[in-house]
């Protein structure tokens, strides 16, 4: 059975799109067949990420609106053969998206791909009501930080009340807490929340923790996922957030502080 | 009482608009209205009356759609200016729809003010109802009467004047409203949430939203609490807000807060 997997927020910047490539690739890395699509619409940061924007001749919003076909649209990725990028479009708005046309173009996805990621834009409107609307699974996604942490708390509001799932009273969406942008040594002083405060006001079970990383920037600059990155701690951690969505019992690495040396001290990173 | 929820208890105060749809489409619904019982007709007396019950309601009833209730009004010699009624409640940000057990010549004049006409009941009535009901579930000869009533509190038995117990967490942006009755809460209220009662509310886990209890002006309802993290607690209309001041000895201990007079008391549960 098919999983359609949204990667939501509420606030912007957070890492949402990296979050969705990532755990695309990763799914596919490990032989499922998987789609990503880009729910962002007017925005179009996916394919950037990555790195298929030169490829891009129809998207979502022509397969919505009847436009193209979805094997039109559907872009294959460079790398693994069994991922697929439906891109958004930049030139229409939010508003472009509607219930019917989505659930037209999952349920055709359902039959052909074993995950569907669906990487949300920031805000609690339209465009986000509509990535999560139809979803089994959601990655919160959260930054150690207590704004970052309310807005994951009144989507999670919006999960539990406006989804399908919950309107249709079927089994709740399956809620998965991914702490993005951690730096233990800001924990430590107290700048950001830790994960025990973070856990503590969402309730949700933990999936994962991405450290905060110059490894994500190169990545996204050059077009591939961080994931594929196999000396970056970013990678790794996303590659240990992929094996627990797949069911997996995998330790939370990379949350200790690392001393910094005298001359890092002195001088900065 | 509150306003546009039908069954779902938790509602999100930000709703998102929907997808496209038809420019109108006529739908059946029920919705749970709250209502203002008037037992006298001078605009006046009622003005004073009903600024007192929403300052004590605080926001709450800010433009909700009310219905007005006739029943206490019937055996009245003075006829109820609707008109000037209509544009008190106006004034006072509310939106009255419609009016129930009215005499024939009120429903007219009712009518002739625009308001519709409703044939629902009251709370008293639906609790004696209740009553009823069960009663009429031991014999087996309800009468007629009695399973009319039945019929007619089948969709508002269940909430009105009972208790609500919520088991899932109240997030940030979200409000739950018990009606009529007291609110048991086994999860966390969350930063930015608020929870409402009629009566008196419990919350089993950390308080870090608001909480308001009495409501409707029940000054004996208390607040109970398990972890002391709000930012706001009323009774009857009677607040305190906290910004990162809630005092050392009852700062995330279990707490009751009560009234006495206008004070409101906020003491850690020995
Ligand atoms: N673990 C990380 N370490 C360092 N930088 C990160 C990390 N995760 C994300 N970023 C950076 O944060 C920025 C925002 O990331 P991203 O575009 O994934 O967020 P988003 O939630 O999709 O944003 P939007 O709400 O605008 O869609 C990017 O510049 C990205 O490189
Ligand atoms: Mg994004």
């Amino acid at each position: 059975m098919a999983k359609v997997i949204v990667v939501t927020s509420g606030k912007g910047g957070v890492g949402k799109t990296t979050t969705s490539a990532s755990v695309a690739t990763g799914l596919a890395k490990r032989g499922y067949k998987t789609v990503v699509i880009d729910f962002d619409v007017g925005l179009r940061n996916l394919d950037l990420i990555m790195g298929c924007e030169r490829r891009v001749v129809y998207d979502f919003v022509n397969v919505i609106h009847g436009e193209a076909t979805l094997k039109q649209a559907l872009i294959r990725d460079k790398r693994l053969a069994n991922l697929d990028i439906l891109p958004a479009s930049q030139t229409r708005d939010k508003d472009a998206l509607f219930k019917d046309g989505v659930e037209k173009v999952l349920n055709e996805l359902r039959k052909t791909h074993d995950f569907i990621v669906c990487d949300s834009p920031a805000g609690i409107e339209t465009g986000a009501v509509m990535a999560l609307y139809f979803a089994d699974e959601a990655i919160v996604v959260t930054n150690p930080e207590v704004s970052s942490v309310r807005d994951s708390d009144r989507i999670l509001g919006i999960l539990s009340a406006k989804s399908k799932r919950a309107l249709d009273g079927d089994d709740p969406i399956k809620e998965h807490l991914l702490i993005t942008r951690y730096d233990p040594n800001r924990v430590q002083t107290g700048e950001m929340l830790s994960i025990d405060d973070i856990m503590e006001l969402l309730g949700i079970p933990l999936a994962g923790v991405i450290p905060e990383s110059q490894s994500v920037l190169t990545a996204s600059n050059s077009g591939i996922p961080v994931i594929h990155d196999e000396v970056s701690v970013s990678g790794l951690a996303y590659q240990d957030l992929v094996e627990r969505l797949l069911g997996e019992e995998v330790p939370i690495r990379f949350i200790t502080p690392v001393k910094k040396g005298l001359f890092k001290r002195l001088f900065g990173t | 009482m509150n306003s546009v929820q039908s069954n779902s208890s938790v509602t999100n105060k930000l709703s998102p608009e929907e997808e496209r749809a038809p420019a109108a489409v006529l739908k059946g619904s029920v919705f749970t209205l709250p209502i203002l019982k008037l037992s006298r007709c001078d605009l006046r007396e009622i003005e004073i009356d009903l600024t007192q019950s929403l300052s004590a309601a605080l926001d709450f009833f800010n433009h909700a759609p009310l219905v007005i209730d006739l029943a206490l009004t019937q055996e009245l010699d003075e006829a109820m200016d609707f008109i000037g009624l209509q544009a008190l409640l106006h004034k006072h940000q509310l939106v009255p729809v419609g009016v129930q057990n009215g005499t024939p010549d009120q429903i007219a004049a009712a009518r002739k003010a625009g308001f519709a006409v409703l044939t629902g009941q009251t709370i008293d009535k639906i609790i004696e109802n209740t009553a009823q009901k069960s009663h009429a579930k031991e014999s087996p000869k309800s009468t007629r009467q009695q399973r009319e009533n039945e019929r007619s509190q089948a969709v508002d038995d269940d909430h009105a004047g009972s208790t609500q117990v919520i088991h899932q967490p109240i997030r940030s942006g979200q409000r739950v409203y018990a009606r009529g009755g007291d609110l048991i809460l086994l999860a966390a209220v969350n930063a930015g949430a608020e929870v409402i009662a009629d009566g008196n509310i419990h919350i089993y886990a950390p308080l870090r939203g608001r909480a308001l209890a009495g409501v409707t002006g029940d000054m004996d309802a208390r607040i109970f609490c398990q972890c002391m993290d709000a930012e706001l607690v009323a009774i009857a209309g009677t607040y305190r807000f906290f910004e990162d001041d809630i005092p050392d000895e009852i700062n995330h201990k279990s707490v009751q807060i009560y009234l006495t007079g206008d004070q409101l008391n906020i003491r850690p549960l020995e």
